[in-house]
Protein backbone atom coordinates (compact mmCIF):
# COMPACT_ATOMS: atom_id res chain seq x y z
CA UNK A 1 0.00 0.00 0.00
CA UNK A 2 1.15 3.34 -0.73
CA UNK A 3 -1.56 5.59 -0.41
CA UNK A 4 -1.80 7.88 2.64
CA UNK A 5 -5.27 8.68 2.37
CA UNK A 6 -8.22 8.00 -0.45
CA UNK A 7 -7.71 12.10 -1.39
CA UNK A 8 -4.09 10.85 -2.25
CA UNK A 9 -5.44 7.86 -4.08
CA UNK A 10 -7.51 10.18 -6.28
CA UNK A 11 -4.71 12.86 -6.65
CA UNK A 12 -2.33 9.83 -8.20
CA UNK A 13 0.55 12.06 -7.60
CA UNK A 14 -1.02 15.07 -9.56
CA UNK A 15 -1.83 12.50 -12.57
CA UNK A 16 -5.71 12.61 -11.31
CA UNK A 17 -6.91 13.52 -15.11
CA UNK A 18 -4.43 11.25 -16.94
CA UNK A 19 -4.75 7.67 -14.62
CA UNK A 20 -8.25 7.96 -14.37
CA UNK A 21 -9.05 9.19 -17.96
CA UNK A 22 -7.46 5.96 -19.36
CA UNK A 23 -8.77 3.65 -16.45
CA UNK A 24 -12.45 4.91 -16.56
CA UNK A 25 -12.58 4.96 -20.40
CA UNK A 26 -11.61 1.51 -20.67
CA UNK A 27 -14.59 0.46 -17.86
CA UNK A 28 -16.71 2.35 -20.44
CA UNK A 29 -15.75 0.89 -23.11
CA UNK A 30 -16.53 -2.22 -22.01
CA UNK A 31 -19.59 -2.06 -20.11
CA UNK A 32 -21.35 -0.64 -23.22
CA UNK A 33 -19.48 -3.33 -25.23
CA UNK A 34 -21.34 -5.75 -22.58
CA UNK A 35 -25.14 -3.67 -22.40
CA UNK A 36 -24.61 -3.99 -26.75
CA UNK A 37 -24.12 -7.75 -27.16
CA UNK A 38 -26.89 -8.43 -24.82
CA UNK A 39 -29.19 -5.92 -26.51
CA UNK A 40 -28.09 -7.90 -29.77
CA UNK A 41 -28.77 -11.04 -27.84
CA UNK A 42 -32.26 -9.93 -26.71
CA UNK A 43 -32.94 -8.88 -29.91
CA UNK A 44 -32.96 -11.53 -32.21
CA UNK A 45 -34.31 -13.88 -29.69
CA UNK A 46 -37.45 -11.69 -29.90
CA UNK A 47 -36.91 -12.19 -33.90
CA UNK A 48 -37.34 -15.74 -33.82
CA UNK A 49 -40.34 -15.83 -30.88
CA UNK A 50 -41.86 -13.33 -32.70
CA UNK A 51 -41.23 -15.92 -35.95
CA UNK A 52 -42.42 -19.27 -34.02
CA UNK A 53 -45.52 -17.87 -33.28
CA UNK A 54 -46.07 -16.57 -37.01
CA UNK A 55 -45.37 -20.18 -38.03
CA UNK A 56 -47.65 -21.48 -35.30
CA UNK A 57 -50.67 -19.46 -36.91
CA UNK A 58 -49.98 -20.19 -40.20
CA UNK A 59 -50.68 -23.66 -38.82
CA UNK A 60 -53.70 -23.41 -37.40
CA UNK A 61 -55.17 -21.61 -40.15
CA UNK A 62 -54.64 -24.42 -42.85
CA UNK B 1 -9.22 -46.33 -29.19
CA UNK B 2 -11.36 -44.49 -31.88
CA UNK B 3 -14.56 -43.42 -29.48
CA UNK B 4 -12.05 -41.56 -27.15
CA UNK B 5 -10.93 -38.86 -29.84
CA UNK B 6 -13.38 -35.80 -29.23
CA UNK B 7 -14.79 -35.19 -32.95
CA UNK B 8 -14.19 -31.38 -33.21
CA UNK B 9 -15.70 -31.54 -36.50
CA UNK B 10 -18.71 -32.23 -35.01
CA UNK B 11 -18.38 -28.75 -32.95
CA UNK B 12 -18.17 -26.52 -37.04
CA UNK B 13 -22.00 -26.78 -36.73
CA UNK B 14 -24.00 -23.26 -35.46
CA UNK B 15 -26.24 -25.74 -33.69
CA UNK B 16 -23.73 -27.83 -31.68
CA UNK B 17 -21.21 -25.17 -30.57
CA UNK B 18 -23.66 -22.65 -29.80
CA UNK B 19 -24.64 -24.50 -26.29
CA UNK B 20 -20.82 -25.27 -25.47
CA UNK B 21 -20.26 -21.71 -26.13
CA UNK B 22 -23.13 -20.76 -23.96
CA UNK B 23 -21.45 -23.00 -20.97
CA UNK B 24 -17.17 -21.37 -21.91
CA UNK B 25 -19.19 -17.82 -21.42
CA UNK B 26 -19.47 -17.77 -17.79
CA UNK B 27 -16.50 -19.50 -17.24
CA UNK B 28 -14.47 -16.92 -18.90
CA UNK B 29 -16.25 -14.12 -17.21
CA UNK B 30 -14.96 -15.45 -13.53
CA UNK B 31 -11.68 -16.13 -15.20
CA UNK B 32 -11.92 -12.19 -16.21
CA UNK B 33 -13.00 -10.94 -12.95
CA UNK B 34 -10.59 -12.51 -11.02
CA UNK B 35 -7.67 -11.91 -13.20
CA UNK B 36 -9.03 -8.12 -13.07
CA UNK B 37 -9.55 -7.87 -9.11
CA UNK B 38 -5.98 -8.89 -9.25
CA UNK B 39 -4.51 -6.82 -11.70
CA UNK B 40 -6.46 -3.34 -10.57
CA UNK B 41 -5.59 -4.53 -7.06
CA UNK B 42 -1.53 -4.67 -7.83
CA UNK B 43 -1.44 -1.53 -10.74
CA UNK B 44 -3.13 0.97 -8.30
CA UNK B 45 -2.16 -0.21 -4.91
CA UNK B 46 0.67 -2.63 -4.50
CA UNK B 47 2.84 -1.23 -7.77
CA UNK B 48 4.84 1.21 -5.96
CA UNK B 49 4.90 4.66 -7.18
CA UNK B 50 7.71 5.22 -10.47
CA UNK B 51 11.05 7.19 -9.48
CA UNK B 52 10.98 9.14 -12.53
CA UNK B 53 7.01 9.17 -14.41
CA UNK B 54 5.44 9.51 -10.88
CA UNK B 55 2.05 7.59 -10.70
CA UNK B 56 1.30 8.86 -14.43
CA UNK B 57 3.04 5.16 -15.28
CA UNK B 58 -0.26 3.42 -13.84
CA UNK B 59 -1.80 3.86 -17.17
CA UNK B 60 0.76 1.30 -18.98
CA UNK B 61 -1.53 -1.83 -17.02
CA UNK B 62 -4.22 -0.63 -19.15
CA UNK B 63 -2.52 1.00 -22.20
CA UNK B 64 0.14 -2.18 -22.40
CA UNK B 65 -2.85 -4.79 -22.23
CA UNK B 66 -5.15 -2.88 -24.69
CA UNK B 67 -2.60 -2.52 -27.47
CA UNK B 68 -1.12 -6.16 -27.12
CA UNK B 69 -5.30 -7.22 -27.38
CA UNK B 70 -6.23 -5.07 -30.28
CA UNK B 71 -3.51 -6.84 -32.14
CA UNK B 72 -3.66 -10.05 -30.93
CA UNK B 73 -7.37 -10.50 -32.05
CA UNK B 74 -6.34 -9.18 -35.01
CA UNK B 75 -4.35 -12.42 -35.96
CA UNK B 76 -7.07 -14.63 -34.40
CA UNK B 77 -9.54 -12.68 -36.32
CA UNK B 78 -7.16 -13.08 -39.47
CA UNK B 79 -6.96 -16.58 -38.47
CA UNK B 80 -10.60 -17.65 -38.50
CA UNK B 81 -11.93 -15.79 -41.68
CA UNK B 82 -8.88 -17.51 -42.99
CA UNK B 83 -9.98 -20.92 -41.98
CA UNK B 84 -13.62 -20.03 -43.03
CA UNK B 85 -12.36 -19.04 -46.42
CA UNK B 86 -10.39 -22.25 -47.35
CA UNK B 87 -12.82 -24.85 -46.12
CA UNK B 88 -15.69 -22.76 -46.46
CA UNK B 89 -16.80 -23.27 -42.82
CA UNK B 90 -19.71 -21.02 -41.55
CA UNK B 91 -19.02 -21.07 -38.36
CA UNK B 92 -15.04 -20.31 -38.88
CA UNK B 93 -16.67 -16.82 -40.10
CA UNK B 94 -19.10 -16.20 -37.48
CA UNK B 95 -16.16 -16.32 -35.05
CA UNK B 96 -14.27 -13.48 -37.21
CA UNK B 97 -17.21 -11.27 -37.34
CA UNK B 98 -18.02 -11.92 -33.67
CA UNK B 99 -14.12 -10.62 -33.18
CA UNK B 100 -14.56 -7.55 -34.83
CA UNK B 101 -15.92 -5.23 -32.61
CA UNK B 102 -14.08 -6.30 -29.78
CA UNK B 103 -10.90 -5.85 -31.47
CA UNK B 104 -11.97 -2.55 -32.77
CA UNK B 105 -12.76 -1.30 -28.87
CA UNK B 106 -9.07 -2.87 -27.94
CA UNK B 107 -7.65 -0.70 -30.65
CA UNK B 108 -9.48 2.84 -29.71
CA UNK B 109 -8.32 1.89 -26.00
CA UNK B 110 -5.11 1.51 -27.07
CA UNK B 111 -5.20 4.77 -28.74
CA UNK B 112 -7.02 6.51 -26.00
CA UNK B 113 -4.87 5.42 -23.03
CA UNK B 114 -1.61 6.30 -25.33
CA UNK B 115 -2.89 9.94 -25.86
CA UNK B 116 -3.38 10.67 -22.01
CA UNK B 117 -0.02 9.02 -21.24
CA UNK B 118 1.79 11.27 -24.38
CA UNK B 119 0.01 14.34 -22.74
CA UNK B 120 1.56 14.14 -19.30
CA UNK B 121 4.84 12.55 -20.64
CA UNK B 122 5.54 13.69 -23.87
CA UNK B 123 3.73 16.86 -23.78
CA UNK B 124 1.52 16.05 -26.87
CA UNK B 125 -2.21 14.19 -27.17
CA UNK B 126 -0.86 12.75 -31.00
CA UNK B 127 2.10 12.42 -32.74
CA UNK B 128 2.33 11.01 -36.29
CA UNK B 129 4.54 8.67 -35.20
CA UNK B 130 5.34 5.44 -36.94
CA UNK B 131 3.44 3.47 -33.70
CA UNK B 132 0.67 5.44 -33.28
CA UNK B 133 -0.01 5.82 -36.97
CA UNK B 134 0.29 1.80 -37.70
CA UNK B 135 -2.23 1.82 -34.63
CA UNK B 136 -4.35 3.77 -35.91
CA UNK B 137 -3.97 1.79 -38.94
CA UNK B 138 -5.13 -1.34 -37.10
CA UNK B 139 -7.92 0.81 -36.11
CA UNK B 140 -9.60 1.53 -39.46
CA UNK B 141 -8.92 -1.94 -40.23
CA UNK B 142 -11.27 -3.23 -38.12
CA UNK B 143 -13.76 -0.18 -39.28
CA UNK B 144 -12.84 -0.98 -42.69
CA UNK B 145 -13.64 -5.01 -41.94
CA UNK B 146 -16.63 -4.49 -40.20
CA UNK B 147 -18.28 -2.11 -42.96
CA UNK B 148 -17.70 -4.03 -45.69
CA UNK B 149 -19.25 -7.12 -44.20
CA UNK B 150 -21.92 -4.65 -43.04
CA UNK B 151 -22.97 -3.58 -46.75
CA UNK B 152 -23.07 -7.14 -48.58
CA UNK B 153 -26.11 -8.10 -48.14
CA UNK B 154 -25.35 -11.78 -48.70
CA UNK B 155 -23.91 -13.17 -45.93
CA UNK B 156 -21.61 -15.70 -47.49
CA UNK B 157 -20.24 -13.07 -49.90
CA UNK B 158 -19.65 -10.79 -46.92
CA UNK B 159 -17.62 -13.69 -45.17
CA UNK B 160 -15.42 -14.20 -48.04
CA UNK B 161 -14.59 -10.30 -49.07
CA UNK B 162 -14.60 -9.53 -44.70
CA UNK B 163 -11.42 -12.47 -44.99
CA UNK B 164 -9.87 -10.83 -47.99
CA UNK B 165 -9.65 -7.47 -45.92
CA UNK B 166 -8.68 -9.39 -42.48
CA UNK B 167 -5.58 -11.33 -44.37
CA UNK B 168 -4.30 -8.60 -46.26
CA UNK B 169 -4.02 -6.38 -43.41
CA UNK B 170 -2.63 -8.46 -40.72
CA UNK B 171 0.90 -7.54 -42.67
CA UNK B 172 0.31 -4.37 -40.06
CA UNK B 173 0.61 -6.18 -37.13
CA UNK B 174 4.14 -7.19 -37.23
CA UNK B 175 4.30 -3.38 -38.72
CA UNK B 176 3.19 -2.22 -35.72
CA UNK B 177 5.40 -4.53 -33.06
CA UNK B 178 8.28 -3.83 -34.92
CA UNK B 179 7.40 -0.27 -35.80
CA UNK B 180 9.59 1.05 -32.48
CA UNK B 181 12.99 -0.60 -33.67
CA UNK B 182 12.48 -0.26 -37.76
CA UNK B 183 11.78 3.63 -37.28
CA UNK B 184 13.24 6.32 -34.57
CA UNK B 185 9.86 7.04 -32.97
CA UNK B 186 8.59 9.35 -30.19
CA UNK B 187 7.20 5.73 -28.51
CA UNK B 188 9.28 3.91 -26.27
CA UNK B 189 10.16 0.09 -26.92
CA UNK B 190 9.37 -3.14 -25.97
CA UNK B 191 9.62 -3.11 -21.97
CA UNK B 192 8.51 -6.91 -22.41
CA UNK B 193 9.89 -9.61 -24.50
CA UNK B 194 10.32 -12.98 -25.70
CA UNK B 195 13.60 -13.01 -26.39
CA UNK B 196 15.32 -10.91 -22.98
CA UNK B 197 14.58 -10.27 -19.43
CA UNK B 198 11.49 -7.25 -18.42
CA UNK B 199 13.04 -3.52 -18.67
CA UNK B 200 10.73 -3.30 -15.47
CA UNK B 201 10.55 -3.91 -11.43
CA UNK B 202 8.58 -7.44 -11.24
CA UNK B 203 5.50 -5.79 -9.15
CA UNK B 204 4.42 -3.52 -12.38
CA UNK B 205 5.48 -6.85 -14.68
CA UNK B 206 2.94 -8.74 -12.60
CA UNK B 207 0.20 -5.97 -12.60
CA UNK B 208 0.77 -5.66 -16.36
CA UNK B 209 0.43 -9.60 -17.33
CA UNK B 210 -2.76 -9.89 -14.23
CA UNK B 211 -4.40 -7.09 -16.03
CA UNK B 212 -3.46 -8.83 -20.16
CA UNK B 213 -4.79 -11.63 -18.80
CA UNK B 214 -8.12 -9.86 -17.35
CA UNK B 215 -8.20 -8.04 -20.67
CA UNK B 216 -7.68 -11.46 -22.74
CA UNK B 217 -10.42 -13.43 -20.82
CA UNK B 218 -12.91 -10.26 -21.08
CA UNK B 219 -12.36 -10.62 -25.01
CA UNK B 220 -13.23 -14.30 -25.11
CA UNK B 221 -16.32 -14.12 -22.97
CA UNK B 222 -17.56 -11.00 -24.81
CA UNK B 223 -16.42 -12.27 -28.21
CA UNK B 224 -18.20 -15.76 -27.50
CA UNK B 225 -21.67 -13.99 -26.23
CA UNK B 226 -21.67 -12.14 -29.87
CA UNK B 227 -20.65 -15.10 -31.71
CA UNK B 228 -23.94 -16.78 -30.11
CA UNK B 229 -26.08 -13.56 -30.91
CA UNK B 230 -24.55 -13.92 -34.49
CA UNK B 231 -25.41 -17.66 -34.57
CA UNK B 232 -28.46 -17.33 -34.19
CA UNK B 233 -29.60 -13.94 -36.31
CA UNK B 234 -27.87 -16.14 -39.16
CA UNK B 235 -29.12 -19.40 -38.55
CA UNK B 236 -32.95 -18.01 -37.90
CA UNK B 237 -34.15 -19.96 -40.35
CA UNK B 238 -33.56 -23.48 -38.44
CA UNK B 239 -34.72 -25.92 -36.76
CA UNK B 240 -32.57 -26.11 -34.07
CA UNK B 241 -32.65 -21.71 -33.96
CA UNK B 242 -36.38 -22.18 -33.89
CA UNK B 243 -36.67 -24.51 -31.16
CA UNK B 244 -34.36 -22.69 -28.46
CA UNK B 245 -36.51 -19.51 -28.97
CA UNK B 246 -39.35 -21.49 -27.85
CA UNK B 247 -37.98 -22.53 -24.82
CA UNK B 248 -36.49 -19.20 -24.07
CA UNK B 249 -32.82 -20.82 -24.07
Amino acid sequence: MNWGSPSAFFHMGGYALYVWGSFGVCAVGMALEVLQVQRRRKRILKTLQRQALADHFDQETL
Amino acid sequence: MNNRVINWFKFASPASFYPVAGKLVPLFWILAAVFGLAGLWISLFVAPTDAVQGDGYRIIFVHVAASWMSMFIYVVMAAWAAVGLIFNARLSAMMAQALAPTGLIMAFLSLWTGAFWGKPMWGTWWIWDARLTSELILLFLYVGFIALQASIDDPRRADKAGAIVALVGVVNVPIIYFSVIWWNTLHQGASVSLSKSPKMATTMLWGMLLMALCFWMYSIAVALQRARAIMLEREAHTDWAKQLAQVGA
